[in-house]
């Protein structure tokens, strides 16, 4: 196996709110080894916007990093200068956000800011211009030579996440996050946007963490799928093994929730009893034994740890899955 | 900037939808042309005294008539639209500027700066602009370059509360975080990013602001605190008109129309730019086609 692109250990980020503090993600482990696709699932709440914003040191005010390492190829991007940072953001890792209607500057056109991205290259204008061009065909939008001189509006949101893409991947980043960019599309759209990708993430071969919690576009995407629950992974491991044999109950409810896996017809869709709880006030022992079907007496005292292996899970009943 | 263009393409073609708005157009370029070109369409030496031909009313000779000292009206009601041109100019893109610089940085800065930015703002404004003047020319003495300088100071904290609000507003946008997510610098994000965002409102400010201006020289000048005579101003020519009103009316009409003029065409374009790039208003006619 090789050298994973980043590698995050034990990382605990909270919100000084007005409450207390918000322990938003506790020792969260995972790698994102080169090459690979690796979904990150969960619902609202779960941490997933506070991890891509710990990774790329974009937190709000004021949130804090507790403990922890983000190691990104080896070095540790909590202990660089906000300068190195910066000069990281854009070069090595780059981003594309959810919403393709407000990631656009509204007043500048797209071959405008597609150049303003190739700010570091030196290039010349015709050099930006002819590389945007290239960019802009390859993540499949037509004519694009006329593309470059028009307005974010004028472009429909399917175009727009793609231009959002292009310039993501403008750089040839090593890591490209994708914060749920197809979340804002219709599922015509999606479906094309999760080829291309995939298709993209093929040729210029960097690392993708993707976020989302539609769990058919990670069945169909990730290599690799990390289920997060009220700011702890509870569950990691192959998509294909995670989705066919589910060891954590809440992965197993999560997965009997999703509408495409419901075998008749009904009008009430399945839901997980309860709510998330309060992280201000962390419960003890495991984070969720009060929606658990299966708690024990065990699990409210003992926070279970992830289990060793490839297909890790972290949760006191060991062979659930059968 | 490329945008530049497209936008003064698209601001005429709403612009001959609106007679209001056209006509104040027409308006401001009329001042403008008459005033640039004051040396070469004055009839006569706006300084020269003819005394025997003092407060005499219009003839061919002197459209608008003589004042007190004989002086061609009509040369020094357009002299005079050069000073109010001038400092109109001058303080407004001054103002401008470091209101822009000064309202970036309160709004995209640190907490503790913004704070202290919009306390020094308030202050300044709490002054009554007048009073505030007097009391800098009773220091300086009346000249113009002190009265482009008051209202310079008096003015930024309009242009950097209105910049303030609009970078705070798009600070907190996806494509400002998207730009810092592809690792651009904060100068950069202001320069490219938040200026092109805020430079529509600010002209429509600066292009309101105009009428008030004009009148505050006019004001100065006509209490004797602004131009040094002879220098004509449209405040100065009122002034002078006014000890003599008994005489002739005169040099008051037409120390007064311009300032009406300006007044009106300057707030009919003003207001007619900002139905034209103000977004609520756009995309109400646009869902109306």
């Amino acid at each position: 196996m090789s050298a994973p692109i980043l590698e995050i250990r034990d990382l605990s980020v909270g919100y000084q709110t007005e409450r207390g503090y918000l322990q938003a993600l506790r020792n969260v482990s995972f790698t994102v080894p080169e090459g690979k696709i690796i979904g990150i699932v969960g619902e609202s709440g779960c941490g997933k916007s506070t991890l891509i914003s710990s990774i790329i040191r974009l937190l709000a005010p004021n949130a804090s990093i507790g403990n922890g390492a983000i190691l990104f190829k080896g070095q540790d991007l909590l202990g660089l200068s906000p300068g190195d940072m910066r000069f990281l953001r854009g070069n090595e890792i780059s981003m594309v956000f959810q919403d393709p209607m407000t990631s656009l500057n509204p007043v500048l056109t797209i071959g405008r800011q597609m150049a303003d991205v190739q700010h570091r290259s030196g290039a010349s204008y015709i050099g930006k211009r002819s590389r945007s061009l290239m960019m802009l065909e390859r993540v499949g939008i037509p004519d694009p030579a006329s593309q470059l001189g028009r307005y974010p509006h004028h472009l429909s949101g399917g175009m727009r996440q793609r231009v959002a893409i292009a310039m993501a991947l403008m750089t040839e980043p090593s890591l490209l996050i994708a914060d749920e960019p197809t979340t804002a599309l219709d599922a015509t759209l999606e479906v094309q946007i999760i080829a291309r990708l995939r298709e993209l993430q093929r040729d210029f071969g960097c690392s993708i963490l993707f976020i989302s919690h539609h769990l058919g576009v990670i069945a169909e995407l990730c290599d690799e799928v990390i289920v997060m629950y009220a700011g702890e992974v509870c569950e990691s491991g192959s998509t294909r093994e995670v989705f066919l044999g589910p060891r954590h109950p809440y992965t197993q409810r999560l997965l009997e929730c999703d509408p495409a896996r419901i075998p008749q017809r009904t009008r009430h869709l399945p839901v997980i009893e309860g709510s998330l709880p309060d992280l201000v006030d962390v419960p003890r022992g495991c984070i969720f034994r009060e929606r658990c079907a299966h708690s024990m007496a065990r699990c409210a005292t003992e926070r279970p740890g992830l289990s060793a292996g490839l297909h890790l899970s972290a949760c006191h009943l060991p062979d659930l899955a059968s | 900037m490329s945008i530049v263009p497209a936008v003064i393409r698209s601001t005429f073609t709403a612009l001959r939808k609106d007679p209001l708005g056209m006509a104040g157009f027409v308006l401001v370029s009329l001042m403008l042309f008459l005033t640039v070109f004051a040396a070469w369409l004055a009839p006569h030496d706006p300084l020269e005294v003819d005394v025997a031909n003092r407060l005499s009313g219009p003839s061919l000779e002197h459209w608008l008539g003589t004042d007190q000292l004989g002086r061609d009206v009509l040369s020094r009601v357009l002299y005079g639209g050069q000073v109010a041109l001038k400092v109109a100019l001058v303080a407004i893109s001054a103002a401008m500027a470091a209101g822009l610089v000064l309202g970036m940085m309160a709004g995209f800065g640190p907490r503790w700066l913004d704070r202290i930015l919009v306390i020094s703002f308030d202050t300044v404004r709490s002054f009554p602009t007048i009073m505030f003047a007097l009391a800098i020319i009773a220091l300086t003495g009346p000249s113009l370059n002190t009265v482009i300088g008051v209202i310079i100071i008096t003015s930024i904290p309009v242009y950097a509360r209105v910049v303030r609000t609009q970078t705070q507003a798009l600070r907190e946008r996806d494509f400002i975080l998207a730009e810092r997510a592809m690792g651009a610098s904060t100068a950069r994000i202001l320069r490219d990013h938040v200026m092109p965002n805020i430079a529509a409102p600010l002209f429509i400010l600066a292009s309101m602001d105009v009428p008030a201006v004009v009148g505050m020289e006019a004001g100065l000048s006509f209490l004797g605190l602004g131009v040094n005579p002879p220098t004509p101003s449209w405040g100065s020519i009122l002034n002078d008109g006014y000890s003599y009103l008994r005489n002739s009316p005169w040099p008051i009409i037409a120390g007064g129309l311009p300032l009406i003029a300006v007044t009106l065409g300057f707030t009919f374009f003003g207001e007619s730019l900002r139905d034209i790039f103000d977004p609520k208003l756009r995309g109400k006619d646009q869902g109306g086609k």
